[in-house]
């Protein structure tokens, strides 16, 4: 994976960078300079890819990061944004010449106002700590990657997580009421509030997934909602994949939209089940976990519905959880399913791209080719309702040669998504793991209007910059409006 | 003022180069119907894609379809019907409001103009339902963002940035958005007699139950008896509403308990699917306000604001009518005619840094002389005006309909 080439000019100053920062962030140990210190951030959730930032910073006020911003962009530093880390697709990569500009210390939630159903919080603030926060009063925020324990709401917002419940709540955007952000020449704005819809563009909405690279997010305003009644979740064994994919469709199709419905294959099956011990059955191809919730009635009702269905497309085994526990337990085992596979394997690489659900026999089927022509085995979790694929790849990184080859095939999935009509990622993020595949899915024009918009915000290219796009652009060429065909009128840009 | 009615995507492409060699403003528009809202243009032509119609793909079991812009609203929603779906934020129709006729509304038009009705505090706006977007920009490039999955974070959501820009940064030539399926029953509560502080409480409480309420709204009593229903317009006191929805037998349980929850607050009654649905209609379609062009305001505003925020208006205005919907979350506001601002300043002010409110509707003197648009801070001006400036650098697209600095034409 090239990064764009660090800049020697700006790590000969950098004592004199560490310096003024601290003039800047004054509380001890807040700008850490020493190599043991820095190796703390050196990658993120993608561990394959590791790089030692030049300096990394740890603000504590909203004005202090205005001041990082503006004094970075005044020296042609560049800066990379980074919550908890937790982003599967290298998105809070460190650069070799920028600043790591860490949010943790932005850790309190500020306001919880159930008069507009909102939470004000600030970035820092795990995702799990926003349900905890209102949990007492029947409210939860809706929102739920795996990796809610640890993920931050300001990296949430900056990649626009899912989780297994967005197939009826949405994602992080469609649950956004506001932020505070500052852009890299230190403005600090405001979008959006306790109210609804935008005025004038909507950029409460493009900041939303844009992975760090238009502005740093620095407040962040969510809906909460009320806690359902009841839930419950049932499980359905297939004898195969796409007796379980024809399942999904038939339940959306008769009206009925689970909270969550997930899928998992044998591979996945057996090695949650041996992991936790949530009582799937392992005599059948794929497992699909349904959730429903709302009042006791409706769900009564929809099992009923979903266990005609079941039997319709030959399900072998089906079973509603009967108390709470049993519910935790189903959810234990799909939950677990990464370390699950991670325990079965020395290394695993967790791919993310969506697809139309009614390509999905045709995708399971050339994964299992390009798993015998790659030679290493695959395992696939699945977010059956919105058609998001979790292929996890196993491999051993210490064999030489079988990383490149695990990338190799993940690409070849991700490729696959695109070609039946889907996408390269559902909610992981570009970052700089399908950097390289974006001419996969746009155009060189439908590219450089993406980073049109980045030069609304971010007109030096100094937030973030490696990330998202294979091509980096000067601002100046993007806004021309003719490029005379073949020439390159800035050969010295950097491509990867 | 030249109208290019385009009945093939090449056409948009000749029509760009046209105005772009010549520097020409273009009004782009579907049916008009909404075309009244915002800064009245100054423009060479008129780009009409409403004979661009169509379904393009329909899947119903994967929540999603694709269909040419200028397909008509009314149209898509009777396909949908035939398959028990529905576009799930209410998209509403102004055209009556604004002196059109009824159902002329097109995708294009809602999605540009990011238009929901009354079930958006629940299933969210028309914007979270747009997954892509196909067209031109204004640099006369093709142009396209999104897809047709539901779950996709590749790349900028730049869907958000078409999505309530009133054609001002891209021509849409076809939408792809999520659909879902139509509730088998539909009920609402009604609560008679409250105050507006008094009827803000009840919604909260209603739209923060358990119950699952998908739309509340408030009418008080002068706007309640114009409504066609006679259990809205008969008792002659203020409507409060709750809209409950789902498979039969939880909304009939659910509309229980919210009449008992509610039954605290006032008297209650029920209305069932039809009279619901024109309820609904009426409070979406802001039907209350149709006839002569007395200004009409749309605020939006945390709802906790909004009696206080109303009382301040009214206090000014005697002569000003309202009524709530998003559960106090948006306020509609008819001030009497010959207001020099047409209201601007009070409305403004009393919102003053907590939301923002539209003119949706006046006199084309009146959407010359003020920003029907609410003024932005500086410092988001520039970033709009720079997003302006990467889509659509020589301003030929909707100039200045909605900021003035946008309505220079030409790229000098």
């Amino acid at each position: 994976m090239l990064m764009p080439k660090p800049d020697q000019e700006v790590l000969a100053k950098r004592s004199y960078l560490v310096e003024e920062l601290r003039k800047i962030v004054k509380a001890e140990g807040s700008v850490i300079d020493d190599t043991a210190g820095l190796r703390a951030f050196e990658c993120d959730g993608l561990s394959a890819y590791r790089q030692l930032p030049m300096i990394a910073v740890l603000p504590e006020t909203v004005s202090e990061i205005s001041e990082i911003l503006k004094f970075c962009a005044a020296e042609k530093v560049n800066v990379v944004p980074r919550g908890a880390g937790t982003s599967l697709s290298g998105g809070a990569l460190p650069l070799a010449d920028g600043v790591l500009l860490g949010l943790g210390k932005f850790n309190k939630i500020l306001e919880v106002d159930y008069d507009n159903r909102c939470v004000v919080t600030q970035p820092g603030v795990t995702n799990l700590a926003i349900t905890d926060a209102v949990k007492a009063d029947g409210f939860y925020y809706a929102p739920d990657p795996s990796s809610q324990i640890a993920c931050t709401i300001g990296g949430n917002v900056a990649e626009n997580s899912g989780g297994v419940h967005c197939l009826k709540y949405g994602l992080t955007t469609n649950n956004l009421l506001g932020v505070e952000m500052v852009t890299m020449d230190g403005e600090v704005i405001r979008l959006g509030g306790k109210h609804l819809d935008a005025e004038g563009y909507d950029l409460l909405g493009v900041i939303t997934g844009s992975e760090g690279l238009l502005a740093v997010i620095t407040e962040v305003t969510v809906k909460i909602l009320k806690s359902p009644e009841h839930v419950s979740a049932q499980l359905i064994g297939f004898p195969s994949s796409e007796q379980a994919g024809d399942c999904v469709g038939k339940i959306i199709g008769a009206g009925i939209i689970p909270a969550g419905m997930e899928m998992m294959d044998r591979y996945a099956i057996h090695a949650a089940e041996e992991f936790c011990h949530a009582g799937y059955p392992l005599d059948v191809e794929a497992l699909l976990i349904v959730e429903l919730d709302g009042p006791k009635v409706e769900i009564e009702y929809y099992t009923q519905q979903i266990d005609e269905i079941a039997k319709s497309c030959g399900a072998v085994e089906s079973r509603s959880s009967q108390s709470e526990e049993e519910r935790m337990t189903f959810w234990a085992g799909r939950k677990a399913a990464f370390p699950a596979v991670g325990r079965i394997s020395p290394d695993y690489m967790c791919m993310d791209g969506t697809i139309p659900r009614s390509q999905l026999p045709k995708v399971l089927a050339r994964m299992n080719e390009l798993s015998k022509h790659y030679g290493l085995r695959v395992a696939n979790v699945f977010h059956a309702g919105d058609g998001n694929l979790h292929p996890l790849i196993l491999f051993d990184a210490n064999i030489p040669g079988e990383l490149e080859k695990c990338e190799a095939f993940g690409a070849d999935i991700l490729k696959l998504c695109v070609e039946v009509g889907g996408v390269l990622t559902g909610e992981h993020g570009v970052g700089i793991e399908k950097r390289d595949l974006m001419g996969e899915m746009f155009t060189e024009e439908d590219l450089k209007q993406q980073q049109r918009l980045k030069c609304a915000f971010d007109p030096d290219g100094r937030l973030n910059p490696g990330k998202v796009f294979p091509v980096l652009h000067r601002c100046a060429e993007l806004g021309k409006m003719h490029v005379h065909n073949g020439e390159l009128p800035f050969p010295d840009i950097p491509r990867f | 003022m030249k109208h290019s009615l385009i009945q093939s995507e090449d056409q948009i492409q000749d029509v760009l180069d046209w105005a772009l060699a010549g520097n020409h403003g273009l009004a782009v528009r579907g049916n008009g119907s909404k075309s009244s809202i915002g800064r009245p243009m100054a423009v060479a032509a008129e780009l009409d894609l409403s004979g661009l119609s169509g379904v393009e793909l329909y899947e119903p079991a994967e929540l999603v379809m694709k269909a040419k812009a200028g397909s008509k609203l009314s149209e898509v929603k009777a396909i949908l019907l035939q398959q028990g779906q529905q576009l799930a934020f209410d998209p509403p129709d102004y055209g009556p409001l604004l002196g059109e006729d009824a159902d002329q509304g097109t995708l294009g038009g809602v999605f540009s103009c990011n238009l929901s009705g009354s079930s958006r505090v629940k299933a969210g706006a028309a914007r979270d339902h747009l997954l892509g977007v196909q067209g031109y920009t204004g640099r006369g490039q093709p142009f396209v963002t999104g897809s047709r999955v539901m779950k996709n974070v590749t790349g900028y959501d730049l869907c958000k940035l078409v999505a309530g820009s009133y054609g001002t940064l891209a021509i849409a030539t076809s939408v792809t958005f999520k659909v879902l399926p139509r509730p088998e029953k539909t009920r609402t509560v009604l609560v008679y007699d409250l105050d507006p502080a008094t009827a803000v409480r009840a919604m909260r409480d209603g739209i923060s139950s358990v119950h699952e309420v998908s739309a509340a709204a408030y009418l008080p009593p002068g706007i309640a008896a114009t409504s066609d229903i006679d259990y809205a317009a008969g008792p002659g006191t203020s409507v409060l509403l709750l809209k409950i929805e789902g498979p039969g037998p939880s909304a009939e349980f659910r509309c229980e308990a919210i009449q008992s929850l509610m039954s605290s607050f006032g008297k209650v009654e029920e209305l069932h699917g039809h009279n619901s649905e024109k309820i609904w209609n009426f409070i979406g379609n802001v039907t209350a306000f149709v006839g002569g062009d007395a200004p009409v305001w749309k605020l939006s505003l945390p709802p906790s604001m909004a009696s206080s925020v109303l009382k301040k208006i009214m206090e000014e205005q005697p002569g000003a009518d309202y009524f709530l919907d998003w559960a106090g979350g948006l306020a509609w506001v008819r001030l009497p005619e010959g207001l020099e601002d047409g209201g601007a300043s009070l409305v403004r002010g009393a919102i003053s840094e907590n939301g923002h409110a539209t003119l949706i509707r006046s006199s084309e003197t009146l959407r010359h002389r003020i920003d029907p648009f609410h003024p932005l801070a500086p410092a988001i001006t520039k970033i709009n005006r720079r997003i302006k400036d990467g889509f659509d650098p020589q301003n030929i697209l909707n100039p200045g309909r909605m900021y003035l600095d946008q309505e220079k034409v030409g790229s000098d």
